[in-house]
């Protein structure tokens, strides 16, 4: 079998498929990650990622543009993020139940309104997705979406703005010290709520990727668990861009291995497994990851920590 | 001026009147969902509440929805108090279900030859034993390692489930249900009565209101309670004031997840019959709302999960009346969960009048 999966990891196709797998991830990653680097844990994520891939697959289907989509996806996971800031921040209320709260209300919204629009269709309708980018002289990346682009330009991108600009520094000084960054004279709830917007619309582009580029069309359960992966990973990332992107990346590598593996029917060292099994393993790999970096997590000195200005 | 003041103890009255406030705002912001549905408010609500509470066999619909809602609802209460964030009991109730059959499943055609006496509380004891030790993994990895146990919880879930599938695909599978995945059955004596003839309404609400009485008596009046909640108020001061923090939650987390999975084996027993991948449509969530909306307080989690099956119960109802997509009950409990978080943090404070401009601090 070890043979196999060293063979495999030689093709291209193979890769292909990690890249396609590790872009949703790379997207929501570096979304918790903005909001965990502000100070602030975002559980919302799974219901936003629903939520985006819904609006950005309505706005297509509605003769939107593709791009049009991702900016709508990406407009709803700002609209979500802000609610999440004023729960969270301006009332200081549980991070953990409003984040249950909000992927709770976000998911039963999108369904609801794709049941409103769409009574009695049984299969769900389709739209032309993103094109490979064929154009594109790099192998690999040229059977990628452009989204896939996007995500893995926007992992320097915000490596750069948060250590390298006011702003980031900013961002991560309320993540870190808030008391301080008030003494700066920085609104601590205004850099936050700020923060989880510009993460949460990362995450409602992550979903768009699902419907615009992954398929071509929203189902209910399409989300299924990815969101709670970017929460781990953002772990696994110490809360790095640069490894976050690792971090996806591996996922997606493990991911596309068991999918092969499943299909190969030859089983694991011989032993037939059912598929189950395969289908687990991306999370009890979550799990696992969480666990190996637990005692070397940098967490942010203030995440889950509400402030409250001149309150200690 | 009007200003917000916090009050040192959070208002009695406020508390009480918080839920109510909650779910009116709630009904507020959803009727807007039902007009843009294209029906008219006033009788979608109407024939909601009809649905679920209008009449005999409403009422014992609702009430066979409420059974499993109270057991995680309590399941998720007593693990908040502690502030174990529990999100796995969707996962703990399917564990238990499992067990449930293992132990007392018609295994090739008979099952087990036990005498149900001893063979029922085995039943039960297995279902409670495995929610509780799948809640025990993800409590540990907190204490000793600081993994969060959200995360690891969530991600169970979904572990578990394919669990259920694999073994709904092979050894506990029902061979004469053609395809579909399906557990055998629970023996025949092992099931649960009926509470009232010709409904689905079974003597396993009476087991939830039993614990519900319990876990509050427990909360309330003995040691380990004034533990769990000490430890929830503040850890670093009960455990400079002596208590053994760490055991207090492992304590929880076994209450907790022993909660959630009889959840499962009831509904086993007085319900189904038979585990399937459907059982529960996400009654491990919905128990986290239920625990929210009574303010973590046991007793309270019968009312508020009454209340959640009658909005299920009444949506599925009212949707086959009118062009409202049932996923409005999903909504409605969303919503309400964030409005009682905000109804309740208000709780905390009071409106006073300040004359003059000046402001505190």
């Amino acid at each position: 079998m070890l043979a196999e999966s060293l063979d495999l990891l030689t093709t291209i196709p193979f890769w292909i498929a990690v890249l396609r797998i590790a872009t949703p991830l790379i997207l929501g990653t570096l979304g918790v990650l903005l909001c965990e680097r502000a100070g602030v844990l975002n559980l919302g994520i799974e219901g936003i990622m629903v939520a985006g891939a819904f609006a950005g697959w309505l706005t297509v289907y509605q003769g939107g543009g593709l791009w049009l989509g991702v900016a709508v996806a990406a407009a709803v996971g700002a609209l979500i993020g802000l609610l999440h800031g004023v729960l969270t921040v301006t009332l200081a209320l549980s991070q953990h139940v409003t984040g249950l709260g909000i992927t709770l209300f976000a998911a039963s919204l999108a369904s609801y309104a794709y049941r409103v629009s769409f009574p009695k269709v049984s299969s769900p309708p389709t739209i032309q997705p993103f094109a490979e980018m064929a154009w594109l002289p790099i192998p690999v990346l040229d059977a990628q979406t452009p989204l896939t682009l996007l995500a893995l330009l926007l992992v320097p991108v915000i490596g750069y703005l948060l250590y390298r600009t006011p702003l980031g520094l900013a961002v991560r000084m309320v993540g870190e010290n808030p008391a301080a960054a008030e003494g700066q004279g920085l609104s601590v709830a205004r850099v936050r709520i700020g923060a989880i917007m510009a993460g949460s619309s990362l995450m409602g582009v992550a979903g768009a990727f699902l419907t615009l580029a992954a398929f071509n069309a929203f189902y209910f359960n399409m989300v299924n668990g990815r969101g709670w992966v970017c929460v781990a990973l953002v772990v696994f990332a110490s809360w790095r861009p640069g490894k976050a992107l690792l971090g996806a990346l591996l996922f997606g590598l493990f991911d596309a291995l068991q999918l092969r593996l499943q299909q190969s029917g030859s089983g694991l060292f011989g032993v037939s497994v059912p598929y189950q099994v395969y289908l687990m393993l991306p999370y009890l790999l979550s799990i696992v990851a969480l666990v190996l970096m637990a005692r070397r997590a940098a967490y942010p000195q203030a995440l889950m920590k509400p402030y409250r200005k001149g309150e200690r | 001026m009007l200003r917000l003041e916090k009050r040192a103890l959070p208002s009695r009255v406020a508390m009480l009147v918080a839920p109510f406030a909650a779910v009116a705002f709630t009904l507020l912001v959803t009727s807007l969902l039902v007009a843009w549905a294209g029906a008219p408010v006033g009788r979608a609500y109407a024939l909601l509440l009809e649905g679920g509470f209008g009449s005999a066999f409403a009422l014992s619909e609702t009430l066979t929805r409420a059974t499993p809602l109270i057991l995680t609802g309590l399941s998720a209460a007593v693990a908040f108090k502690a502030r174990l964030f529990n999100i796995g009991a969707e996962g703990q109730l399917y564990l238990g279900a499992l067990a449930a059959v293992a132990v007392g499943g018609q295994h090739g055609g008979s099952g087990f030859a036990l005498a149900t006496w001893l063979l029922f509380p085995l039943m039960m004891a297995a279902a409670a034993a495995s929610g509780a030790l799948l809640l025990l993994g993800p409590a540990l990895l907190k204490s000793r390692l600081g993994v969060d146990e959200v995360v690891t919880t969530l991600l169970l879930n979904f572990v578990v489930l394919l669990f259920v599938s694999l073994m709904l695909d092979g050894p506990m599978k029902d061979p004469t249900a053609l395809g579909w995945p399906q557990s055998v059955t629970l023996q025949e004596a092992l099931q649960l009565g009926k509470l009232v003839e010709r409904s689905r309404l079974h003597s396993g609400l009476l087991w939830a209101l039993v614990l519900a009485l319990l876990l509050w008596a427990q909360l309330r009046f003995t040691t380990t309670g004034l533990q769990i909640r000490a430890v929830g108020a503040n850890a670093r001061a009960s455990a400079f004031a002596g208590m053994p923090v760490g055991w207090v939650k492992v304590k929880v987390a076994l209450l907790s997840g022993a909660l959630a999975g009889l959840a499962g084996a009831i509904e086993v027993a007085g319900r189904t019959g038979y585990v399937t991948l459907d059982m529960s449509p996400g009654y491990g969530y919905s128990g986290i709302v239920i625990a929210m909306l009574a303010a973590l307080n046991p007793l309270g989690v019968v009312a508020a999960a009454v209340f959640v099956a009658g909005i299920l119960v009444g949506a599925d109802s009212m949707s086959r009346a009118v062009t409202v997509p049932t996923y409005i009950a999903d909504v409605i409990v969303s919503v309400s969960l964030l409005a009682m978080l905000v109804a309740a943090m208000l709780a905390q404070y009071r409106i006073v009048w300040q004359r003059g401009a000046s402001r505190a601090r």
